[in-house]
């Protein structure tokens, strides 16, 4: 078809692109690509007002029936218009091309087609529409049963899916604020603008949010009047009153996706995705936490379609898109237009097609009398008027052609055109008001959903609240603003509301065209058609929920926001019920779709959690101490030396000097804790099994912790400095929860106690200092003044000394090797320090420094438990601690530690291993099966928690819960590992496999 | 979801830590029943919707226990106590109760 | 009561004639004056037991009764995962004969739910872990339940999209369950609701329980919203909501109510085929046969019962998304939601008698109700048929925390938000 003769002169390079008007800078021209084709467009376009201009409608192909589809509307609703947007590791998926901002060098791809997305291969499937009906899945694929994975899914998958994830990591930084604010504003239309500016007046701080690149929202879109004046001037002098204002914040390019309990908000903001990548060290995107008093929702509307026979042909648009396009952009997405609506809004759309040059064909009006609105406009312009008509079909593949219209009187004629401007009414933009549970609330006169009870704090600004009219936007912005300063106790300053038009809103409800040939979509993207409503009712799927889950209904990336109030119409008309006993549809968080780079923000990579370091942690590296990960920690595992083939070589060579001579290691990742007060001493009694009553000043004792369940929960030293101070370890994996325990026993449990507890892990630094020669080596640190001789400070002595000449320090007669051992404490600051004097004390006695995996030998050679011993399902009696509980003083643990199954004998309890054949390795994680028994689940006599290869013992040894351990000594069981292909058989011995008598930790 | 923590101000709710029910209290472990009154105090729970009285750890700040007064439905907080206050009877709450 | 039966010749003949043959999938049923049996909650574990309650144990006259539509629960929420790979006897035999079920649900049901065994990988990154690992695959291999511990090498060429040089906590190898998989969840309620509605089990949705008859100390019926619906045994399948309509019956159970979100992105191509979970943050993934990327981590951590959760908790999943996967970075969040999980005390369920003779609860699902369901309700079936506790389910008792027999998984002690 010709353009129509009075169109003005046009760039011919972007034929669709008007003279004039628009918000995009005609000074700049900019290339971008779509399916390696490039166009021209300019800043301030979006990729689809670009492709329009350039004349492409086909911007994409549907979900199921790869049907061919265009762009729809001019915003984060657009279910059509999905591209890959960028390449290579930049490669964004699914991108809205009505929400991409052009750039120059932009590059887009089609989706979900193959070859191209003029020719896909894949629309058969639109030939297999008559079987791909809802639901048809569960129907069939069953037979046979295995070929499921084999046969049917593989298919499926490779059908799945719309765009490509990148490849690679996402190379680009997201960051995150959290901000507080008296009031937010959500929406930057002329309703949140007037909304802000009460606020601000008043004298508060405000934020005020908006999705698009440029504020003014639907007056801007309308080209309305404010003031006389045309809207954007209008805006334009409120954005720089509130720019100006110094406790207000702008944020555009932002959107408000998520409403959270205590007045708070996340919204997402596109700093970079505007350009080609983001400036060095800057984000790609930003996601705020506002922390808001009060919120104004000012979030607009969104149109809906109305369903009539094939829909969905590149072309049909939404009315309030197509002035979009005119009015935003400076682009007409069509030459001859047909007009359908049930609504007056829909109708004005001639008046701006008319001014573009467009040559509107008819306007179709499904009310059967041309309403004041309607009569006004047509006899100004002079267009063909059908009123109480349909358009029950269009025709056209890749672009819509014309349409079939049936009139009033029922005849069916035909109309050429190459877009289908559609109204079939406003959806308020509610989401954000349901995030929190708040049901919508049906509006019969308006024929739309409106906020229900909404969020605490949060009031209503403009078109979400059905104040459909500039005027009434305006009014009721300005309202909502000054009802928000009211509510936060102050007074609003009185705001002049600017002369607008009050248009109508008069609509009649139209949902879909009856008998309509042809597909009548309702869900566009996964290709839900009105049939398929029919088929889901027809099945039973009746309620709104089993609706949307039969037929995927609202699931696409537009999360239904154009078909949801459609569909709901339609089921309420085939079942004879209302909307409102229809039911209603919640939307779920995120408004609109956000990037997972965002939500996690700086927390990936090495940067996913802290990482704590120990005071010796740079000297280690200096030793070349291989360091792991143990919880947050980086703790050395081991110091190989040249010669050494791996870590169990060095590992065992640091054993073999820490029980020939001495060893030095950084424990200060175990939980340390300050216990102070003249009830300490009953505090500690009652959060520890064991007697601690007794506990002189200047000892340590070992304790264990149970938890209310009688199991064990975690196990240390308990060290006494004075009549009313304590000091405790807890084991590094604990020491958290321990704190947390111990504060909950003396805050909530026994406030009266008179005590006080303070973490001191990170205060201390600890070394153990173990091995026959660790005294000696000490006493070249320890100031002289302090007599550290066995005699003077034996075994569990504990004291307050100095070292180096006056360093304040701690020492304990502490040892979890076995050996004779010190833990020596001093400030962190000393941390450093005192490990370089230690090594250096230590050269003359042939000393190392060991890591985590000696100091494992060590401990399972003495049979001590550590973390896998403790794994939250054993008690005391388990571990063979049994004989510590106390029998005459309430602890924690202690009533429900004695239930029959805690003490019941048959739980497996704590021995030790060692393999039959001695050069046998051992796993833990086996399990115990007896011999000459199947290896079955009845036979399972317990599992192997630890192990280590002894070089003192010189084979491996392990440690073990066995049913019965105690009493099986000498017996030989079988190890079973079937997971690694081990079956091991090993002899039942006591968990102790060095200095059995323990004479040596008294030196 | 913000707490008002009685002695640091509005946080948000990653700094806290939620540990169940505070209107169970620890029972006598010397009663003949001891055993039996511990299994209701540690597992039982009412835990109905609606208000609740819960424990709560400012676990990120101050290391204060708390006992909140929340709606589970709503998640809407209505009050804010020191634990240590509640279980000495001392809240302001519970003197004005009183 | 439909009774066509489904596969490639109904849907095709069908076709022929627009679909217009179809019936519903289950009678929207009103309620009688009485039943053999009541079940409370018309989601997946209600409707199995209702299902196999007629099947397997031949009774006649029961009934579902379902506060709002049947499905909208858990089963209609969660992440649509199964597996066996549980660490303790008391576990392990009941979730591998939930698989075992899952494996022959759709023949059973002639209804595809779509049971897709495409592995459960759960990563380690440390020795500690991969023994614990191995203490968990070698105690389900005893019970003959697959498992195979892999190394890092091995782990790469499963699932080569991870991050394995740079993370944070490196990835050593993980623990495969080569059966685990995923679940259409919707349509395991429906097909259990057509399977039962055939063997003529009354669904009644919108009849909200609102109290018990108890006579002589005996349960004899539910009053309901749609009026009083005798019963000669009732069963409680209510999840989230076990404690309030426990206590209609005077009863205060070992439970919490807590909020766990799930989450779902937008559908991309199909690029992860199996189930991985990170073993050192909150989170695990797979891909839906859609494209979307389905994925959830910890619950959120304090009691509700509000069915959504907040934002510390979103943000955190996705670290752990982004720790383990940074391609992923790009990739849109679409949707996420929160379901109410009740939370019991070890973690672990319960399928037993109540004190309430004629009483029944199954309960305390925490989050792993949904690949208990075949399982779940056959043994509550058969609990509620015999008396009896179905052997597989013996250890799940109402009695074990008086008696000192949890079932304590994760070794979290009596910490609901822990498990």
């Amino acid at each position: 078809m010709a353009r129509p003769a009075n169109s003005p002169s046009r760039d011919p390079l972007q034929p669709q692109r008007l003279s004039n008007g628009g918000l995009v800078d005609r000074s700049r021209t900019i290339e971008f690509t779509f399916d390696g084709r490039t166009y021209k467009g300019h800043p301030g376009d979006t990729v689809a007002s670009a492709l329009l201009a350039n004349g492409i409608v086909l911007a994409g192909r549907s979900f199921k029936y790869h049907r061919p589809r265009g762009i729809i509307s001019a915003g984060s609703e657009e279910p059509n218009a999905l591209l890959e947007l960028r390449t290579g590791a930049r490669r964004e998926p699914n991108t809205k091309a009505t929400v991409a901002e052009l750039f120059d060098g932009l590059e887009a791809t089609s989706q979900n087609r193959w070859p191209s997305l003029d020719f896909d291969v894949m629309s058969v499937n639109s030939l297999l529409s008559p079987i791909f009906v809802a639901g048809f899945y569960y129907k069939t694929f069953m037979w046979p049963a295995k070929f499921w994975e084999k046969l049917y899914e593989p298919a499926i998958r490779r059908a799945a899916g719309l765009g490509r994830a990148a490849d690679v990591a996402d190379p680009d930084l997201y960051e995150k604020v959290t901000a507080h604010t008296d009031v937010l504003v959500i929406g930057g239309g002329p309703a949140g603008l007037m909304a802000a500016l009460a606020a601000a007046r008043s004298g508060k701080r405000v934020v005020i949010v908006d999705e698009q690149a440029a504020l003014g929202g639907r007056a801007i879109d309308d080209a309305a009047t404010i003031d006389g004046r045309p809207a954007r001037d209008w805006v334009r002098a409120a954005e720089e009153e509130l720019a100006a204002r110094p406790d207000v914040t702008i944020l555009r390019r932002t959107a408000v996706f998520g409403t959270y309990d205590g007045g708070t908000y996340a919204a997402i903001e596109r700093v970079a995705d505007h350009l080609p990548q983001p400036k060095d060290h800057h984000p790609r995107q930003r996601l705020w936490r506002i922390v808001a008093k009060r919120a104004v929702l000012a979030s607009g509307a969104t149109e809906r379609p109305i369903v009539f026979g094939d829909n969905d042909r590149p072309g049909v648009m939404l009315a309030g898109a197509v002035r979009s396009y005119i009015n935003r952009y400076g682009v007409v997405p069509g030459d001859n237009v047909v007009v359908f609506t049930n609504n007056d809004y829909g109708a004005t759309t001639v008046t701006d097609l008319i001014r573009s040059g467009a040559n509107v064909v008819a306007l179709v009006d499904s009310r059967p009398k041309p309403s004041e609105t309607v009569s006004r406009i047509a006899s100004a312009t002079g267009i063909k008027l059908l009123n109480g008509a349909v358009v029950t079909r269009a025709f056209g593949k890749k672009r819509v052609s014309g349409v079939t219209v049936r009139t009033q009187t029922g005849a069916e004629v035909k109309l050429l055109c190459d877009l289908v401007a559609v109204s079939g009414g406003w959806n308020p933009n509610i989401q954000l008001t349901t995030h929190l549970g708040g049901k919508p609330a049906w509006n019969d006169r308006l024929q739309c959903f409106l906020p229900g009870a909404l969020p605490p704090s949060m009031s209503l600004g403009g078109s979400v609240a059905g104040d459909f009219s500039l005027h009434k936007a305006l009014s009721g912005g300005a309202a909502a603003g000054a009802s928000a300063v009211a509510l936060e106790g102050a007074k609003p300053i009185t705001i002049v509301v600017p002369q607008a038009a009050d248009e109508s809103d008069a609509i009649t409800p139209l949902w879909r065209v009856e008998d309509h040939a042809g597909k009548a979509f309702v869900d566009f993207q996964n290709d839900v058609s009105d049939k398929d409503i029919e088929l889901a009712e027809r099945e039973g799927f009746r309620a709104v929920e089993h609706l949307k889950r039969y037929t995927t209904l609202g699931m696409a990336t537009d999360q239904g926001r154009t078909a949801n109030v459609n569909a709901l119409a339609i089921m309420a008309e085939i079942t004879s019920r209302t909307i409102p006993q229809t039911g209603i549809t919640i939307a779920r968080p995120p408004y609109v779709p956000v990037a997972l780079g965002a939500l996690a923000g700086h927390h990936r990579g090495k940067s996913f959690k802290p990482t704590r370091l120990p005071p010796s942690y740079k000297w280690a590296k200096e030793q070349g101490g291989v360091c792991v990960e143990t919880g947050l920690w980086l703790r050395p595992s081991y110091f190989p030396r040249k010669g050494e083939k791996d870590w169990l070589d060095t590992a065992k060579r640091e054993v073999n000097t820490v029980r020939s001579a001495v060893g030095i290691c950084d424990v200060s990742t175990l939980g340390k804790v300050d216990v102070q007060g003249t009830d300490a001493g009953i505090f500690l009694d009652r959060i520890y099994m064991n007697n601690l009553k007794s506990l002189p000043i200047g000892k340590a004792r070992y304790g264990g912790m149970l938890r209310e369940d009688g199991v064990l929960f975690d196990d240390g030293t308990i060290a006494r400095f004075g009549d009313h101070h304590y000091f405790i370890t807890t084991t590094t994996a604990n020491a958290v929860r321990a704190l947390q325990h111990m504060e909950y026993c003396s805050q909530w449990l026994w406030p009266e106690l008179d005590v006080q507890i303070i973490s001191a892990t990170e205060q201390w630094a600890q070394y153990a200092v173990a091995g026959p020669k660790s005294r000696e080596l000490l006493q070249k640190i320890v100031d002289p003044a302090f007599d550290i001789s066995d005699a003077g400070f034996p075994y569990l002595q504990v004291g307050e000394i100095t070292v180096c000449g006056g360093i304040k320090a701690r020492l304990f007669r502490l040892s979890f090797s076995g050996e004779r051992a010190y833990e020596i404490g001093v400030p962190a600051r000393y941390g450093d320090a005192l490990m370089r004097k230690l090594w250096e004390a230590g050269r003359e006695f042939g000393a190392c420094a060991y890591g985590t995996e000696a100091l494992g030998v060590m401990r399972i050679e003495k049979g001590h438990i550590s973390g896998p011993e403790l794994n939250g399902n054993t008690t005391p009696h388990d571990v063979g601690l049994g004989g510590m509980v106390s029998k005459t003083k309430d602890f924690i643990g202690r009533v429900l530690g004695a239930r029959p199954g805690m003490l019941d004998p048959n739980r497996p309890s704590l021995v030790g291993f060692r393999p039959v054949d001695r050069s046998a390795r051992l796993r833990s994680g086996a399990h115990f099966i007896a011999q000459g028994v199947e290896a079955t689940a009845e036979n399972d006599d317990g599992y192997m928690t630890s192990v280590a290869y002894s070089p003192s013992n010189g084979h491996w040894i392990g440690l073990g819960f066995l049913k019965h351990g105690p009493s099986r000594i000498g017996e030989i069981v079988r190890a079973y590992d079937p997971v690694r292909g081990g079956d091991t058989l090993v002899e039942v011995v006591k968990p102790v496999f060095v200095d059995q008598e323990g004479v040596r930790v008294r030196g | 979801m913000r707490i008002a923590c009685p002695y640091c101000g509005e946080r948000s709710l990653d700094e806290y830590l939620y540990s169940g029910d505070a209107t169970v209290r620890r029972p006598d472990f010397a009663s003949p029943t001891a055993q039996a009154d511990f299994v209701k105090y540690v597992y039982e729970r009412k835990n109905s919707p609606g208000q609740h009285r819960e424990l709560w750890y400012h676990a990120a700040g101050c290391h204060a226990w708390l006992v909140v007064t929340r709606d589970v439905s709503t998640h809407i907080i209505t009050a804010v106590e020191p634990a240590k206050d509640v279980a000495l009877g001392t809240a302001s709450s519970m003197k004005d109760t009183a | 009561m439909a009774s066509e039966h489904y596969s490639i010749f109904s849907v095709l003949r069908e076709a022929l004639r627009g679909h217009k043959g179809w019936q519903p999938q289950w009678r929207d049923a009103a309620p009688q004056k009485d039943y053999d049996v009541v079940i409370v909650g018309g989601g997946g574990h209600g409707l199995a037991t209702a299902f196999y309650l007629a099947k397997v144990y031949g009774i006649k006259r029961i009934a579902v009764v379902e506060k709002g539509w049947i499905g909208g629960g858990n089963v209609g929420r969660n992440t649509t995962i199964v597996r066996s790979n549980y660490l303790l006897p008391g576990n392990i035999p009941f979730y591998e004969m939930s698989l075992k079920m899952w494996e022959q649900l759709e023949q059973e049901l002639n209804y595809n739910a779509m049971v897709s065994q495409r592995g459960v990988l759960n990563l380690y990154h440390s020795d500690a872990q991969r023994d614990a690992f191995a203490r968990r695959g070698n105690s389900m291999r005893l019970h003959g339940v697959d498992a195979e511990l892999l190394d890092q090498q091995a782990v790469r060429k499963m699932v080569p999209f991870l991050n394995y040089e740079n993370g944070r906590f490196p990835i050593h190898g993980g623990l495969l369950q080569r059966r685990g998989g995923t679940v259409r969840h919707d349509a395991v309620a429906w097909g259990y609701a057509r399977a039962a509605d055939q063997l003529g089990v009354d669904i009644i949705q919108n009849c909200e329980v609102r109290g018990f008859r108890i006579e002589d100390d005996k349960v004899v019926g539910v009053e309901t919203t749609r009026g009083f619906i005798g019963a000669k045994k009732v069963g409680l399948a209510v999840a989230g909501s076990s404690s309030r309509v426990a206590a209609m019956a005077g009863l205060r159970l070992p439970i919490e109510s807590h909020v766990l979100q799930a989450f779902v992105t937008e559908a991309i191509k199909p690029f992860i085929d199996c189930v991985v979970t990170f073993g050192a943050g909150h989170f695990y993934i797979s891909q839906s046969d859609k494209g979307g990327l389905v994925f959830g981590g910890d619950l959120d951590g304090y009691n509700s019962y509000a069915q959504r959760g907040n934002l510390p908790v979103v943000e955190d999943v996705c670290e752990g998304g982004m720790a383990l996967m940074p391609r992923i970075g790009r990739v849109r969040l679409l949707r996420h939601w929160g379901g109410i999980m009740d939370m019991s005390m070890d973690g672990s369920p319960i399928i037993d008698r109540t004190p309430v003779p004629g009483l029944y609860l199954n309960a305390g699902w925490c989050y792993g109700g949904f690949k208990a369901t075949p399982a779940s309700g056959l043994c509550f079936a058969h609990l509620l048929a015999s008396d009896t506790t179905h052997k597989t389910a013996a250890a799940y008792r109402l009695d074990r925390f008086a008696t000192g027999h949890a079932i304590d998984e994760k070794g979290m002690g009596p910490q609901p938000n822990l498990h």
